[in-house]
């Protein structure tokens, strides 16, 4: 039994990169395109994981390693061995159902709304190879492995982003993404570096050890950290690198749904959330202010987007930013807990975008649209349940998650003070934003009147592959799911799993940063708490007000508003120039300096060897006519000479004995005379 | 000692010299039957492949080899030339010494596997048949020849030897400026030939054995420090000489590699030479360069291999990033593909430089890799290159729709090119930048050659997207996918890329004791 059990995770990393094998190979051959095998698969790797959930609270963690390669016996070193293997611990277990689970969803839903689609197989094979690789991100016990699922589930969503690449939005899109994730890839390939070179373990526990052991300490280890945290800033699309994520909302609507709202862009969480522990006070402080800066600045861009996918797109990066934050104060549990409401209650929100947009043919512009509540009431209730969630209002996940971040964030404040406490007031203002621009979302989608009535005579509900689906992430945005508490999650099984660990460096401070040993912070979280919730309630309700009277009760004239603060509308509205500024500063300059390098290449380079190779031929041709003329000229010179004096000797030549003789004889008496003189 | 005969012959020497008795077959044979030279061809490099496999079922992996006669495997050793009275000197003698360590064996599985494939590839070629086969197996001697040989001068002589049949390869089969990039080739190597010629002059005068005290090509004896008498020209004293040999040599080996600034006459060689030419050419020759650094630079002078490491490292670096920086700016997929192979040959180099054994563990890996991985990159741009009779950049679009299949194998092997885990490259490049790291210096290299990674991503997802992507423009309404022969030649290879990116052990395992002791060499540790 204990043997079966440890391999199982293997299992269920292999189940969807067999859908992905079969679909690629055979899948136009299936009925169907074979999307019942994908979707089939992806349930029955569903029900493996629970049971994996289930066994590792009786059972508790374990770990599987096997050695992958060696580098040989050295002299120094010794053997040099690498490890591959996996671990089942609560953030393994809880990723495990949290991926497959909304994995299966994404299948079921895309049957009906990819239908009709010509590379409908193809699709189906993508997501397959995108669970594949996200499971192995997870599994993963080193950081070499995560490292190498990390990338593939980059490709995945490259793959998945360019789906519709007859398009250039969808192409572009689909490369910034990879591109973008390149450069935080490249640092937390920095850090891994850094880490081997120090402490020379990749796994995860060697590496606690080493950093225990001190192997790793100072201004290193906040390098190392920082650098981590750079694939993270990447994947999870934090300031300055989220711009990839807006614009991957080109990918078909349940991918954005899976990848790019709940599974694949929350790894950057789980990768701060795995090193957690060892990560020093000055990178915690840079994780918090990075979560925080970017919750903040999507939240702005938020409220004037008008692309229903934009907006959650947006709300997506400052919920993520939000969990960064809340690791980065060291609420380790807390940033993982809003991961997993997140990830249920966005791909709700996500799918019934879909929904909408499945509905509505293909309009994703929220100013054509307007009371579809009485059109598609079940796609209207499913998202009126995630957006009570996301805005944190009592009774949902979403309000547990949230209000624990909050009280995390206040206790970060009252533990360092100073200008500390500047996180705390920004993040119950996002929190109160993001009531506001979701509201706003519900309010111009469903309620109101249909702003563009043709579009609304054909509009209707969703078909039952389409709406299950919802009805259940709906029914998981719930508060009884992990907790039956309504107000304070922390007697909820979800973190009774999820403990708090005690960090590595418990008692060491930073720059402006404590970090205290567990006991007396959860002191703190635990005296923040009451106060936490009461301003989040106010705030959210607040928020949610607004909303209302903006765009339902129309009390205050939203035209006359922006009008009256243009520059502030615009620079939200064009997402702070961010896109522009990295035209410039990315992209031009590197292709500038790529068309300089050919150049140099072509015209100094090669120049340099084509002018030796000219300047060699003109001096052998010169070499020639020296040739020719001196050294050759020389030689006809003394030719000619002599054939002149032959012709002047010539003469002398008759062919006459005699002749010879009288010469012979004048000339031995010349020889005479001159000798006889001298 | 592992003896491996077949009919009383070395398998080295058949390894070597099968070729050359498929060349006399193909000369043999009437021109016009074409269908026969090309099969003469492909089952002689078939039978190399074969042999290759023959050779790893029984090579012994523990063994090191680098300056040791008995870590050597499948050793033959001979006489070849011997002069009683040479000059004032004394006796010149030359040994027909061959043997394969765990820095060769790796490069002669590649030589078998790519001459096959090349061979497969050079179907496309449609003049002249039998004079391109007779070429091409001549090749493929050169190439296996300088692999084996432990005698600078058998290595000198395969060195001479393959750059003849290069020459006439792009020369008459190239594309519309073959002669001058043939020249161009041709006379580039001759150049760096000359210094090595005139190291190995050196060497050998200086050089006495210690056993039989005449001097001596042997390089394994070469590695000696015993072989030099102090006051030698390359003796202990003389360590300025023994420098300026290593920069010698350097440059001879770095023409080939080719290191920046020596790398012109590629991207020429490249967009002109036939499709399995270029084959040959990036997946093969350019190892001979990175290997000859490996075997005799590193290895005789491995002072100058301490000495040089920054030099090194950088021009490495700027391989990298210069190489890429050029290929971004292509327009010419054959010659993008071209400045890529710079670039990651620049990763070779970075790997070579730290000395470490993961270093140059990942710098061998990546030899073979970029080996096999280049080689389905230049198959591909014949693949389309066949059909459209343009490699412009620009020229397409939409192919992804119109030619899956072979859209799916191009687009791992570009995956492949730029890292991506899971296939080979990724755990050569990771080993050079671990390897890389160990050094305070290199490790600064290393970080901006890091950006070399992200370059490399922009300009293959970029050449993608403007191959594939889009919609199809109408004249190429009628092109036809990939067909068998074209998989043939590279589903294998993608294979391997797949295999060796997950199991690289297999790999690994031949060279990791012949790389720790080249490394304890090189740092004087015993």
């Amino acid at each position: 039994m204990e043997f079966a059990l440890h391999k199982l995770p293997l299992v269920v990393l292999l189940i969807p990169m067999f859908s992905f094998l079969v679909l690629s190979f055979f899948g136009k051959k299936l009925p169907r395109g074979g999307d019942w095998f994908g979707t089939t698969l992806l349930f029955i790797n569903l029900g493996f994981s629970v049971f994996i959930l289930y066994s590792l609270t009786q059972l508790g963690k374990y770990e599987l390693n096997v050695e992958w390669f060696n580098l040989g016996e050295n002299k120094i070193l010794g053997l040099q061995t690498f490890y591959a293997g996996f671990q089942i611990d609560a953030l393994t277990g809880v990723m495990l159902v949290v991926v497959n689970a909304i994995s299966a969803f994404v299948h079921l839903f895309s049957v009906k709304y990819m239908e009709n689609d010509t590379k409908y197989t193809r699709y189906f094979a993508f997501l397959g190879l995108f669970t594949f690789s996200m499971l192995g991100l997870i599994l993963g016990n080193s950081i070499v492995l995560m490292y190498v699922f990390w990338e593939l589930v980059g490709v995945s969503s490259y793959l998945l982003i360019g789906f519709w690449y007859e398009k250039p939005a969808p192409q572009e899109a689909a490369k910034k993404a990879f591109i973008v994730n390149r450069v935080g890839d490249a640092g937390f390939l920095l850090g891994i570096l850094i880490i081997f070179l120090t402490i020379g373990s990749f796994t995860f526990n060697g590496i606690f050890e080493g950093v225990e052991a001190g192997k790793l300490s100072g201004g290193m280890l906040t390098a190392a950290g920082i650098l981590l945290f750079c694939g993270a800033v990447g994947k999870s699309a934090q300031f300055p690198l989220h711009v990839w994520l807006p614009d991957a909302m080109e990918g078909p609507t349940p991918v954005s749904a899976l990848i790019h709202a709940a599974t694949m862009v929350a790894a950057g969480v789980y990768l701060v959330a795995r090193v957690f522990v060892m990560l020093s006070a000055d990178a915690l402080t840079v994780i918090t202010y990075i979560g925080v800066i970017t919750a903040f600045i999507s939240a702005t861009i938020a409220i004037t987007q008008n692309d229903i996918k934009k907006v959650l797109a947006y709300s997506t990066i400052s919920q993520l930013g939000y969990m960064i934050m809340a690791i980065g104060v060291g609420a380790y549990s807390f940033g993982f807990f809003h991961l997993v409401t997140h990830a249920f209650f966005k791909a709700c929100l996500f799918l019934t975008a879909g929904s909408v947009i499945y509905g509505m043919h293909h309009v994703q512009d929220i100013r054509e649209m307007g009371g579809l509540r009485k059109k598609m009431p079940i796609t209207f209730y499913t998202f009126l349940m995630a957006t009570l969630a996301i805005s944190g209002v009592p009774l949902t996940s979403g309000f547990l998650s949230k209000d624990s971040i909050l009280a995390a964030t206040l206790a970060f404040g009252s533990i360092n003070g100073g200008f500390n406490y500047i996180v705390p007031i920004l993040a119950f203002l996002i929190a109160g934003m993001t009531a506001f621009y979701m509201f706003r979302l519900l309010i111009l989608t469903f309620l109101g009147e249909p702003k563009n009535k043709e579009k609304y005579d054909h509009c209707h509900e969703s078909p039952k592959q389409m709406t299950i689906p919802l009805m259940i992430l709906a029914a998981l945005s719930f508060f009884g799911v992990f907790s039956f508490n309504p107000f304070d999650a922390s007697g909820g099984w979800f973190l009774k799993l999820v403990k708090m660990p005690e960090h590595l460096l418990a008692g060491t401070s930073g720059l402006f940063y404590h970090i205290l040993p567990l006991e007396e912070y959860m002191e703190h979280i635990h005296h923040a708490h009451m106060t936490a919730m009461v301003l989040s309630l106010v705030i959210s309700g607040l928020g949610i007000l607004t909303a209302f009277t903006f765009y339902y009760w129309k009390k205050v004239d939203v035209e006359k508003l922006t009008e009256s603060i243009k520059p502030l509308y615009n620079f939200s509205l064009n997402k702070w120039y961010f896109d522009e500024l990295y035209d410039i500063i990315a992209i031009k300059s590197t292709m500038g300096l790529s068309r300089m390098s050919a150049w140099f290449d072509g015209k100094v380079v090669d120049g340099a060897v084509n002018g030796a190779a000219s300047v060699t031929r003109s001096f052998s041709k010169f070499n020639g006519l020296f040739d020719n003329i001196v050294v050759d000229g020389l030689v006809n010179l003394t030719g000619g000479m002599v054939g002149a004096f032959g012709l002047i000797f010539r003469k002398f030549q008759t062919g006459k004995i005699q002749t010879y003789i009288a010469f012979l004889v004048f000339g031995i008496l010349v020889m005479y005379f001159i000798f006889r003189v001298l | 000692m592992i003896e491996f005969k077949l009919l009383g012959i070395g398998i080295l020497t058949w390894m070597v010299f099968l070729p050359v008795i498929g060349m006399i077959a193909v000369l043999f044979v009437p021109k016009s039957a074409e269908k026969s030279i090309k099969y003469i061809a492909v089952g002689f490099t078939s039978l190399l492949l074969v042999l290759a496999a023959v050779m790893l079922s029984v090579y012994d992996p523990a063994k090191a080899g680098i300056n040791s006669v008995a870590g050597f495997q499948f050793v033959e050793k001979m006489t070849w030339i011997d002069v009683p009275a040479f000059l004032w000197d004394g006796r010149l003698k030359v040994e027909y010494f061959m043997g394969v360590d765990g820095i060769s064996f790796p490069m002669v599985l590649l030589t078998a596997l790519i001459s096959l494939i090349g061979a497969i590839a050079s179907f496309s070629v449609k003049r002249n048949e039998k004079g391109y086969y007779v070429m091409y197996l001549f090749l493929v001697t050169g190439m296996m020849g300088v692999f084996v040989s432990l005698d600078l001068f058998l290595f000198f002589v395969f060195w001479e030897i393959m750059l003849l049949p290069m020459y006439f390869l792009i020369g008459i089969w190239g594309g519309e400026r073959r002669e001058y990039a043939a020249i161009k080739f041709f006379l580039y190597t001759l150049f760096g030939s000359a210094f090595l010629l005139l190291v190995m002059i050196g060497l050998f005068f200086s050089s006495k054995d210690p056993e039989t005290g005449l001097h001596t090509f042997n390089m394994i004896t070469l590695m000696d420090p015993k072989t030099f008498a102090p006051d030698s020209l390359f003796g202990i004293l003389n360590q300025t000489w023994r420098l300026l040999a290593f920069a010698g040599l350097f440059v001879g080996f770095a023409i080939k590699v080719p290191a920046f600034p020596f790398h012109t006459w590629l991207p020429d060689a490249h967009v002109e030479a036939p499709t399995a030419i270029s084959v040959i050419l990036a997946g093969v020759l350019l190892k001979m360069g990175t290997y000859g650094l490996l075997r005799i630079s590193y290895s005789i002078f491995p002072d100058g291999a301490r000495y040089f490491m920054y030099p090194i490292a950088i021009i490495a670096c700027i391989n990298i990033i210069y190489g890429a920086l050029c290929a971004m700016a292509q327009k010419d997929f054959k010659k993008l593909i071209a400045y890529s192979s710079i670039s990651h040959m620049g990763y070779v180099l970075l790997g070579m430089a730290s000395n470490t054994t993961i270093g140059i563990n990942g710098a061998i890996l990546q030899m073979f890799n970029h080996g096999t991985i280049t080689a389905i990159l230049f198959l591909s741009v014949g693949v389309i290159y066949d059909r459209a009779h343009t490699r412009g950049l620009y020229d397409f679009g939409g192919l992804a729709n119109k030619m899956p299949k072979y859209f799916s194998v191009l687009i791992i092997a570009m995956f492949a090119s730029i890292g991506l885990p899971g296939l080979s490259a990724f755990i050569s490049e990771t080993f050079i930048f671990l390897g890389a790291f160990q050094n305070q210096f290199i490790r600064v290299v290393a970080i901006i050659s890091v950006l070399g990674i992200i370059l490399n991503a922009a300009y293959i997802l970029w050449t993608i997207q403007r191959i594939f992507f889009g919609n199809l423009p109408e004249k190429w309404n009628d092109l036809k996918d990939i067909n068998a022969r074209e998989l043939i030649s590279t589903v294998p290879l993608i294979i391997i890329v797949i295999f060796l990116g997950i199991f690289p052990s297999y790999m690994l395992n031949l060279m990791t004791a012949s790389v720790n002791q080249l490394v304890n060499f090189i740092w004087g540790i015993n």
